[in-house]
């Protein structure tokens, strides 16, 4: 990449300091921006170290690590983690099944299926709110064409988001709508791009598909289900859109994820430091995911572009 | 897998009907919605049989919906157009930071440069609410709140990112002789920028932009925590609108339908970008 940089900047290059000065003044516009977007970030550590309610501004004061504290026992915060994981878990583990079995249907790249695959990105293509709405018509008790569908099965009181018990069967379901297409897309490029000789050569020795499923798509497909699980997982512990939108983390506390909860307290509640607190805690979870994450990404993108 | 079974091929049809079933159906029967009354949508059992009505679009386009509770106006129009204004906005100055920065990381290496690069990545994945929360309150000192520039400047955040990865895996596609040639020839290096290593890049350029362009449209935690209901995006505004009484259920339908529109055409449009782009680059279509 040096020698690169040194082949087309070598020529009448104007001055050595140009030369020098040329990639950081290339990129300074962008590092603005992101300066710009830091100070924020830390403003949000520092007020998740006050006590500061927006109705209650004589209170505001410094207080150390009391608002983290607090969190170990206060039931709605572990009710919040609890919600998060099981509603990232949920809807990660049924996209990525759903994901992979459509990729493997989808496999061989004829025209119905290259069709079929391209129909597929729509939902993934809806605003994640908008999604939610739909199906907020589609559920509703008095005319939802699926309310309709489970009183045909004997369901007649069914009532979707708006009953505890089914309200996170419900959004998954918006959550397994929305984004199963992103996991089925990336496992679809990696089956097509994994080398052919392994399986011609297990075709030839009559060995059983299940046999090259488990043992040669499965492990080559690996990295692929890795970077797309990954990226669906850290998506999916800060979901926002689908919930809000559905339910604003109802009925009761049933829903109440990381920023729903977070945004309730700042806005409702007027907690800042509570919510920042909070979102602290999820930046720390993200930011643990993430790097296992980019180290997977990293390798997949220098394979995508010939180890450049 | 040439020699599949009969009954294997049809295991694998049906299969596929009811994969493309679940996935397209939401999207088809909200679209049969948004051409019903009230009357027709409210029928049990539901039927795909009914007299199309223009109406629920007439309303929105006019801004005037008779209620059983009178005349109420609503501004949809206004918040389609403001989702116009924010994608296309952001996406514009985010090509102009990001397409230098993204050359930059791909010809030269620099210390500072992939700390920039992975800062920008960083971002993707952090709760947006981290950052939006305090620039609410900075926004109300500045003076930002409820402004299309604020909004702008904080969709970067969505689209920076994105348009930076993508663009920059382009640049290092392309080999590096084509632009020493050039430069060889005695042009200046914002010549050689402009006039070839730019237009080399230009798919991967647009396909950045145009995916920029469809999360800066379905974003919605950003518009809802800073800004008021004259500058809101669709995402947004059909939220509002939902929860407004006396809204016909098939205006939020049609309401739906206009706002999912655009996005669903550009992907459609930009499909063979879209599985590079999504992957940020780490996966080629």
């Amino acid at each position: 990449m040096t020698a690169a940089a040194d082949h087309i900047l070598k020529p009448k290059t104007s001055s050595r300091f140009l030369r020098r000065a040329l990639p950081y003044l290339l990129s300074l516009p962008a590092l603005l921006v992101c300066i710009g977007i830091l100070i924020p970030f830390f403003t949000a550590v520092y007020y998740s170290l006050l006590r500061f309610r927006l109705n209650l501004p004589a209170l505001k004061g410094f207080i150390w690590f009391d608002n983290y504290i607090n969190f170990l026992s206060d039931a709605a915060f572990w009710n919040t983690v609890k919600v998060s994981l099981v509603y990232a878990g949920l809807t990660v583990g049924v996209e990525l099944l759903l994901g992979l079995g459509i990729a493997l249907l989808l496999q061989k790249p004829t025209r119905f299926n290259n069709i079929a695959s391209i129909l597929l990105l729509l939902p993934l293509m809806t605003a994640p709110a908008l999604a939610a709405l739909m199906w907020k018509l589609m559920t509703n008790p008095n005319f939802g064409i699926l309310s309709y569908f489970v009183s045909l099965l004997g369901f007649t009181d069914f009532k979707w988001a708006s009953d505890p018990r089914t309200a996170l069967l419900t959004v998954t379901l918006v959550d397994v709508w929305v984004y199963t297409p992103f996991i089925m897309i990336l496992l679809l490029a990696g089956l097509r791009s994994l080398p052919k000789a392994p399986f011609e050569a297990a075709a030839l020795d009559g060995v059983p598909r299940s046999f090259v499923f488990f043992r040669i798509t499965l492990p080559m497909l690996l990295p692929y289900i890795i970077t797309a699980s990954l990226f669906r997982l850290l998506d999916s512990i800060q979901q926002f859109d689908i919930v809000y939108s559905m339910t604003q983390g109802g009925p009761g506390d049933t829903l109440m994820v990381f920023q729903v909860q977070s945004y309730l307290e700042f806005f409702q509640y007027t907690n800042v430091g509570r919510s920042a607190a909070l979102l602290i805690i999820l930046w720390a979870i993200t930011y643990l995911l993430s790097n296992v994450f980019i180290k997977q990404w990293l390798k997949l993108r220098e394979r995508a572009h010939g180890g450049a | 897998m040439d020699h599949t079974s009969t009954l294997e091929r049809v295991i694998r049809g049906i299969l596929i009907a009811l994969v493309l079933i679940f996935f397209l159906f939401p999207i088809f029967w909200i679209v049969l919605m948004s051409f019903q009354t009230n009357e027709t949508i409210l029928r049990i059992p539901p039927s795909i049989v009914f007299e199309p009505t223009l109406s629920n679009y007439t309303a929105l386009i006019t801004g005037r919906l008779e209620t059983t509770a009178g005349n109420l106006d609503i501004a949809f129009m206004k918040n389609l157009w403001n989702s116009v204004l924010l994608s296309s906005a952001s996406v514009a100055l985010s090509l102009v930071l990001g397409v230098p920065a993204a050359y930059a990381f791909a010809r030269f290496r620099f210390r500072l440069g992939e700390d920039i690069a992975f800062t920008l990545l960083s971002f993707r994945f952090a709760p947006p609410l981290l950052v939006l929360l305090p620039l609410s309150l900075y926004f109300k000192q500045l003076g930002l709140t409820n402004t299309y520039i604020g909004l702008i400047w904080v969709y970067q955040l969505i689209c920076l990112p994105l348009i930076l990865w993508i663009v920059r895996g382009y640049f290092e596609d392309i080999s590096p002789d084509i632009e020493h040639a050039y430069r060889i020839a005695g042009n200046s290096w914002w010549q050689t920028f402009r006039k070839i290593a730019v237009p080399l890049a230009m798919p991967g350029i647009a396909a950045a932009g145009l995916l920029a362009f469809i999360f800066a449209w379905n974003n919605f935690i950003f518009a809802l925590i800073l800004a008021s209901a004259d500058k809101q995006p669709v995402t947004v505004g059909a939220l509002a609108f939902v929860t407004a009484s006396g809204i016909q259920y098939g205006q939020i339908a049609a309401a739906i339908v206009l706002s999912i529109a655009p996005t669903l055409a550009l992907a459609l449009y930009a499909q063979r970008y879209l599985v590079e782009g999504l992957s940020l680059g780490a996966v080629k279509g």
